[in-house]
Parts: C-alpha cells; structure tokens; sequence
C-alpha cells in the first residue's frame, strides 16, 4: 500500500519517512493523517499538492484494505484513493458512496451490533433518522425549545403529551432529541405491547431502541443511563377526540413515576404542539375497531373517505418544548415506596406539562405557520 | 461438607455425558454415577474415568433404590429437555420431563442423606410475547407460552423443585436456566435450525436471540456441583444477535414467511425429520428472548467465557458450515460494480 503512495515517488528518503510515520500512525491511534503531515513538511511543490489532495478526502473514503487485518484489535483504514494525484482527484470515491457501501457490506455479512433490547444504532442513524428527518424538516417544519434542559449524560425521563391518532410525535421526538443534543443522544421510547405485536413496525420499534412500557424495561433502561421517553396518557391520550385537544388526560398509574424515583434520574416534561391537528378525530368505528384488534379506528375528515389519501397527516408547524427538569434525586430513598408521593410527584410533572402546552399554544402563530 | 457420591441423570445427552466425564475424572469425589436409559456414547464412555454408568429409568421406582443405596450426597438433574431438536413424541418426553422430575425429586426428598441439587432448566420458562419485558431477570414471573409445550414442562418441573425447596430445606438447590444452547458438537434445535441452508423466518418480525455456549453451560453445572451455589441463576452469552444477522453470519438464505404459514411450514419440517418447530419455537422466533445474568456473575462467580457471538461463530466454523449466501464475496462484487474505477488501485494481494 505505501507503493501506492502518489509521495513514495519523489524520492527513497521520503518514501522511508513516510513508510516510518505510517507504521508509526498504525501503532497509535489516527491512522493516516501523519504520513501526509509529514510529506507536507517535505516542502516538494508535489507533495504538498497531494497532501492537499488526500486532506480534502480525509477521513471520507476509508476502507480496509485486505492487508491490514493482520492487526488485531485496531482498525486500521486506509485511504483506497490515494493514488488520486496522478489519476485525478475526481475519481477518489464520495463519502457517501464509500459509507453505504461500508453499511450494505455489514448488514450483508451480519457485523454489526445490537444491544439487548435489540437496538441497532447503526442502522438507526444510517436509514431511519434521515427518512424521519424529511418528515421532520420539510413536513411538519419542527421548532425545538429548551433542549438545554436535556441531561447532556446519564439516565433522563422525558415525559410528553401523546396525540394525533398515529403515534407520529413519538418519532418525532426522538429526532429532535436526537438532532439537538449536543451528544446527540439517542431516545429511548418505551411503547405498547400492540406496537410490538404487529409486524415490521414492533420488528423497526426494536431496533430503533424503543421497548415495551413496563417496569423491569423502563428501570433497566434508566439505570443503564439511557435518555428515556415515555408517553403516559398512552391511548387515552393518542386518541383522544379532536374536541379534546391539547387537554392532558388521566396518567397512567404513574409507574414512569416510581421508576425515576428508584432510579434517581430528572423527569424532563415535554410539551409537543402541533400533533394535535395532523389527524383531527371526529369520530370512532367501534366495531371496525374490535375486528381488527385495535383501540380506536378513527375518523378523520379525509380518512377513510379519501383512502389511502386520508392517510396523510395534515401539514402542520409542530413544536417541542422541553421543559425545566424535575429532580427525583432530592427525595429520600424509598420515596417510591410511597404512593402519596409518587402521585403528587405524578400531578406535579402533570400540571407542568399542561402549563408548556398552554404557553407554547398561546404563543403560535398558527395552526400550519409561524 | 463438600460432595461425596454424585448422581448425574441424563447422561446419554452430549452435556449430560461431558458432565459424567468431567466430574468422573475429578479425584474429589468418591463416586460418580450416571444414569439414563441408553449408554452415554462412546467417546464418552472412554473418558468418563472413575464414572458408572447404570442403566435406569429415572421413571422407574428404581431410582429411588439405586440413591438410597449409593449413599448419593448430591444430584444433578440435566436430563429435561426443554427443547428436544429433532421431531420427538409429545407423550414420551413429557413423562420423561414431567414425571421423571416427580420421582427423582421424590427419592431425593426421602433420602436423608441428600443435601445437593442441581438442575438444568430453561430459559424458555419466561416464555416470549408481546407483552414480556426485552430482558428477563431471575424473578420474572414464569409462563410458559403455551400449556402443551415443552417449556411448560419446565415449568412444571421447577414447581416440584420449589416443593422439595419447601419440604427439605436443608438441600442446596441450584436452578440453571440456559438460553439457547450452541457450539460445534451440541444437537439442539438451534444448531439444527442454522444448518438448514435455507432458513424460515417470521415475516414482519426480527427476535433478539442470546445463546449460551456448550463448554460454558457445562462448566456451569460442573461449578454448581462442586461448590456450594444455592439459588436460580439465567446462563447466558453476553451480547445479541438479531436472528437476521445470524441468518447473515452463517451465511444462509432467510425465507421470510407470513406467520399464518408458519404452522404449516413447521410440519412440513417435522415431516422430514430435520428440525422440531414447536410452537414455543416460534414464539421466539417472533420476539425472542434475553435474560439478565449479572446473578451469576456476581453471586455465582461464573462470567460465561463465550460471547452469544463467539459462541455462534464457533458454531459457525466448528461445523464448517458453507455459506449459502456468501455475503462478503457478495459486497465486494457490489463495491466492484459501484467503483470500478478505484479497484484498478487497490492491491491486489
């Protein structure tokens, strides 16, 4: 490979220094950007040239080459396109090219990694984010606020308002957390059993990280110190009538609650605006619903008249807010032992939330602007 | 009082052999004693050192005599199968799992000197669905994913082995509940599965799968009888695989099918003798299962040597499996066609 070197032609000590620092660069950590510093400081008009060549493809194309396997442990990469001086620098391979084709490399021979709960960040970031993040950018023009208040590491409880009949908020959700963390953090969305039931969405649910909503999952989690999401309206709340907008609905038992008293992690109240009106629900077949084993089938005004076409959710300016966290840290150690204060921790996050939609509701220009 | 005189049950299968084996050539025990239907196979035999075998039925009363009479001190029940790999008759194995337990924990609760248990159970026992948490601790409740099958035999069986618990407290029981077993010389319905080249899938659903290497769950029945580990312990791999990506590791082709057709499909399989499909099979195929082993990491003191994927990669290469769907000649076929231009400059070596 140093042969290849477009350096390694201007001279036997050069190329000896390079082919020094390189094995140098192999034993430490970056693997190839010595070599080409160390051409640069070389002075030669060409070599300077293609270190510039190399340095604006740095980092993009790296590929293992066959040769370097015999390094166990470190990943070694090396620039394929380094001869890209005499050939020209145009056929040096794009980095996307280059990192789809690394990505279907490891899905087609299986090496990648999932953890327990059968998260699959590579293939989170690779191809589901971006398609999320069209939704998100184009369609529903998401504005995100006080995401400072996000714990930058350790386990968080995000807790948000649930609405708009299909549970689009939640992805939305995870992209903005995703997408304004410093950290970029991934968040993990704890969902219902049906979601894990159907096909394809239950299988992309798992590898997107999201669990099932119940303790031992949600405690792991957040010991783990994992950013996690939870809606606790759950159904009453996704699928409220649309006369009921933007009005909280009972919490669950508030077991979210008592998995962050025990684990000792901030509750983070979250306020989605615009999930409202994507889906206005009018009405409910009930025994469409039953037949199909779902909780609701709703009504909107384009769906089911429109078909598939009423399927698509209005074009609505969401926003995210993300409230002042709540500390569950402060209380005593067997604070969730005690339904008293888990229910009026409960009622506490509760009303806080309500009070960030109704700020964030009062404060919008519209329904589809501003 | 360390143990004396081992009965090991079981011992025609390939763990329960090995055990024989191992704790027969350790000079700590003054006997070892194996008992199944059928003899332990003969590579076994040949190494199984100071270790009897004796021909018993462990359905049989018999077995009642040979413990009393053996002055046994400590037994290890490894012969349950939770999930037998090949199309095996519901009634037999059942009588085996079920009834079997009932009298050897029988004889063991009669016998004074008893003072030891060790049993191999099954991860199965938490059973897999929808509505199971991602990672199964010790104290999951236990529900079998449905009555008939083989792992609400297990079920059942450590019903009995909690009554024993509760009659004679003074016996050391150590429960072991292994995921799925693999490595080059185990037959489970796992290493069936993966060897079939064309692998049939559940459309729509991809199960997080964790597997726990043969040497590891023997060295794990083998600590447990020769110390003194009271309690239930889940034997597991660290780490996952995503079914699809160990259909990918080992090279198969994936059948993806809807899972209405599922049933038929495991007939079919059963029918040609390659591979039991039960219906627990396919419940985890559908959502699969992870259990939580920092219990025996911490309290056993045993961290399993293999990786879930080392383990399945041993399999992999010990069974020299050829791949079906060679995915790495493949990428580089694709990297050929979407660069060719920069294949002229990479070496060629």
């Amino acid at each position: 490979m140093v042969d290849r070197n477009p350096v390694s032609g201007s001279g036997p000590t050069s190329a000896t220094s390079v082919r020094d620092a390189r094995d140098e660069a192999q034993d430490g950590q970056s693997a190839q950007v010595i070599p080409l510093r160390s051409a640069e400081r070389g002075g030669s008009q060409r070599r300077r040239h293609a270190a510039e060549a190399v340095e604006q493809y740095g980092g993009a194309a790296v590929v293992n080459l066959p040769g370097s396997a015999d390094v166990p442990g470190q990943r070694v990469r090396v620039e394929p396109t380094l001869p890209g001086h005499e050939a020209g620098a145009d056929e040096a391979v794009p980095e996307a090219v280059a990192k789809a084709l690394d990505f279907v490399r490891g899905r087609l021979t299986g090496e990648y990694d999932i953890d327990e709960f059968g998260f699959d960040p590579e293939l989170t970031e690779t191809m589901l984010l971006p398609a999320l993040r069209m939704l998100y950018d184009k369609w529903f023009r998401v504005e995100v606020h006080g995401a400072e208040n996000l714990p930058i590491g350790g386990g968080g409880l995000v807790v948000c308002n649930h609405s708009g009949t299909i549970p689009l908020d939640a992805l939305m959700t995870m992209v903005a957390v995703h997408d304004n963390h410093p950290k970029q953090r991934h968040l993990r969305l704890l969902g219902a059993d049906l979601l894990f039931r159907l096909p394809f969405v239950g299988m992309l649910a798992r590898k997107t990280g999201h669990t099932l909503a119940c303790h031992p999952d949600a405690e792991r989690l957040l010991r783990g110190g994992e950013l996690v999401g939870v809606f606790p309206e759950g159904y009453k709340g996704i699928g409220k009538p649309f006369s009921a907008r933007y009005k909280l609905q009972r919490f669950g038992r508030g077991g979210f609650i008592s998995a962050a008293l025990r684990t000792g992690v901030p509750i983070i109240p979250c306020a989605i605006v615009g999930a409202e009106e994507i889906y206005p629900k009018l009405g409910d077949i009930k025994p469409l619903a039953r037949l199909l084993g779902l909780p609701y089938f709703p009504v909107t005004p384009f769906f089911p008249l429109l078909g598939p076409l009423g399927a698509v959710p209005l074009p609505t300016k969401w926003h995210i807010e993300f409230g002042e966290p709540v500390r569950t840290d402060l209380e005593d150690g067997d604070a969730w032992d005690d339904p008293m204060r888990v229910l009026s921790l409960t009622d506490r996050v509760r009303e806080s939330m309500q009070q960030l939609l109704y700020e964030r509701l009062a404060q919008r220009g519209g329904v589809f602007g501003n | 009082m360390p143990s004396n005189i081992v009965l090991v049950t079981g011992v025609s299968g390939e763990l329960g052999g090995k055990l024989l084996a191992r704790l027969g050539n350790n000079p700590d025990f003054e006997r070892v004693i194996g008992v199944d239907t059928s003899p332990p196979p003969k590579r076994i035999i040949a190494r199984m050192g100071n270790a009897e075998f004796v021909r018993a039925d462990i359905r049989n009363p018999l077995i009642a005599k040979i413990i009393s009479a053996a002055k046994v001190d400590t037994v290890v029940h490894a012969s349950t199968t939770a999930h037998p790999p090949g199309p095996a008759r519901r009634t037999p194995v059942k009588e085996m799992n079920v009834i079997g337990t009932m009298r050897l924990l029988a004889a063991c609760q009669r016998s004074p000197l008893v003072r030891k248990l060790v049993v191999k159970s099954t991860a199965a026992v938490y059973g897999a669905s929808a509505r199971s948490p991602a990672v199964f601790t010790e104290d999951s409740p236990l529900m079998a994913v449905s009555p008939k099958g083989f792992a609400s035999d297990a079920v059942e069986m450590e019903g009995y082995v909690r009554g024993l618990q509760r009659r004679r407290p003074d016996i050391t029981v150590t429960v072991a509940r292994f995921t799925s077993m693999i490595g080059p010389e185990v037959d489970t319905v796992t290493t069936r599965y993966f060897a079939m080249p064309v692998v049939p899938t559940v459309l729509g659903y991809d199960a997080r799968m964790q597997l726990v290497h043969s040497s590891d769950a023997l060295s794990v029945l083998e600590l447990a009888t020769v110390r003194e580990k009271p309690g239930v312990f889940n034997v597991g791999g660290d780490g996952v695989l995503a079914l699809s990506q160990a259909v990918r590791l080992a090279g198969r082709a994936e059948l993806p099918l809807p899972m209405p057709a599922l049933p038929s499909v495991s007939r079919l399989l059963r029918g040609a003798n390659l591979v039991d499909f039960s219906r627990d099979q396919l419940k985890l195929l559908n959502f699969g299962r992870v259990v939580d082993t920092n219990l025996l990491k911490r309290e056993f003191g045993y961290a399993p040597r293999w990786s879930t994927r080392e383990a399945f990669e041993d399999y992999v290469q010990g069974r020299a499996l050829r791949p079906v769907i060679d995915g790495r000649s493949l990428s580089a076929l694709l990297r050929k066609v979407a660069l060719p231009s920069t294949n002229e400059h990479v070496p060629s070596q």
